[in-house]
């Protein structure tokens, strides 16, 4: 692992990483045929409305927010697009609540929203999807603890040693700076969770669009020294 | 400049209805659940159970769990594993997920096929991603078999774990449950905190 791009496993200004997060040296290993292989999802494994969140929850009609078009590449660490690759996407809806019944956020449910989509880059390992801008909301990390707009994201990438959960920001929130799950990221690699927003993007009478590139982990990338 | 890479961020509470949707009971499809083998898969059945354990040993009801493994004969069903031994077996992806939330004890169970020794130096094993709130980058460990006592001693990836250390890795039979069950627990902290690799 790259541990200047990622979080460490314990970063106390995020209570829960105390107890959960390990605390013995990680076993530094070589790769064998275990780590270089993985599960490979592509387009066969998404439904005709998957990329679409403002219609694939859709009951009695269009769901209630502000309408985005999230596109960008997926590339490894030597700029090579990820073709054919499992994009999986959930998100708060624009009220910022969750549809998952342990989300106790006095917030209204949308009925025709579910906040949970899937896409597959093409050849040029570009992705796109369509959802609606999900709202900010509080946690009980500490005192007035709100998480920052965000966009859950997980992709495989070509091996094991490439599996990625991540999460997208927007510009310009201001509450990135006092989230510490944000901060658990090292510093100089914060900037690479935000997206920008994109005119080219945008839909004339329709939704703004963001631009948001993701980079997995190269097959001949060497681990660094902790 | 090549591009750096994309940092982690944890998988939160709310992973369910994204990544385990009918586990969960939410309207949309899984790609992926605990059965890891289908009915027409080759090979030894097998039952995995267990529980994921936080720092003071309470278990953990939000984890997702990833297994990634070899079929019965040692081969991966990805093109990296390019054997020319004809002994890929189509009706094994070897992929399975689950998530600790949906039972009383949040324990988590898949049900599989026990794997081959892979690239002919490794005992068999699965591979294992967990992901929780409050594990800001996801982490990896494996899951070895207790009856492959001689091929788990000569296991090139066990000998670089501290002797004192292996047990964590190593699912034990439990023979009072019916079926083929093995037992792994995954300990986060504490004396008996799982083994996890740096990859
Ligand atoms: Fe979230």
């Amino acid at each position: 692992m790259d541990w200047s791009s990622h979080p460490a496993h314990v970063y106390r200004d995020y209570k829960s990483t105390v107890l959960r997060g390990p605390t013995k040296p990680l076993v530094a290993i070589d790769h064998t045929l275990s780590e270089l292989t993985g599960p490979v999802y592509g387009q066969d494994s998404i439904g005709p409305l998957d990329a679409d969140l403002t219609k694939n929850g859709q009951r009695n009609g269009e769901p209630l927010g502000e309408r985005i078009i999230v596109t960008g590449r997926v590339v490894d660490e030597n700029d090579r697009p990820q073709a054919n690759t499992l994009i999986e996407i959930w998100q708060a809806n624009a009220a910022g609540r969750y549809i998952h019944e342990i989300d106790q956020h006095d917030a209204p449910i949308d009925p025709n929203f579910l906040g949970a989509g899937r896409c597959v880059t093409d050849a040029a390992g570009r992705y796109r999807y369509m959802t609606i801008k999900p709202g900010a909301y509080p946690w009980g990390n500490h005192h007035n603890a709100w998480r920052p707009n965000h966009i859950h994201l997980s992709l495989f990438g070509p091996s094991f040693t490439s599996r990625l959960v991540t999460q997208m920001y927007f510009p310009g929130d201001p509450l990135l700076e006092l989230d510490p799950i944000f901060h658990g990221v090292p510093e100089g690699a914060r900037d690479r969770l935000i997206s920008s927003f994109a005119i080219d993007v945008t839909e004339p009478q329709y939704a703004l669009g963001y631009e948001f590139d993701i980079v997995l982990r190269g097959p001949n990338a060497t681990p660094l020294e902790i | 400049m090549s591009p750096r890479q994309t940092p982690s961020q944890t998988v939160g509470p709310f992973f369910a209805y994204g990544l385990a949707p009918e586990q969960y009971g939410y309207r949309f499809t899984s790609i992926a659940d605990h059965a890891v083998a289908s009915p027409a898969t080759e090979g030894e059945r097998v039952r995995i159970i267990g529980q994921v354990f936080d720092g003071e040993g309470t278990p953990v009801p939000d984890a997702l769990l990833e297994f990634w493994q070899a079929n019965a004969h040692g081969r991966y069903n990805h093109p990296a594993d390019d054997r020319k031994d004809n002994l890929l077996d189509p009706e094994f992806k070897g992929f399975g997920r689950i998530g600790t939330g949906t039972s009383a004890d949040a324990s988590f169970h898949i049900d599989t096929v026990k794997p081959g020794a892979v690239d002919g130096r490794q005992a068999p094993h699965i591979n294992v991603v967990v992901l929780m709130r409050g594990l800001l980058t996801h982490a990896f460990t494996r899951l070895y078999f207790s009856d492959e006592e001689t091929l788990n001693a000569a296991d090139p990836i066990l000998a670089q774990v501290p002797e004192d250390r292996r047990a964590t890795l190593i699912a034990k039979q439990d023979e009072t449950l019916a079926g083929n069950v093995y037992r792994f627990d995954i300990h986060m902290q504490g004396e008996r905190e799982t083994v996890f690799f740096d990859i």
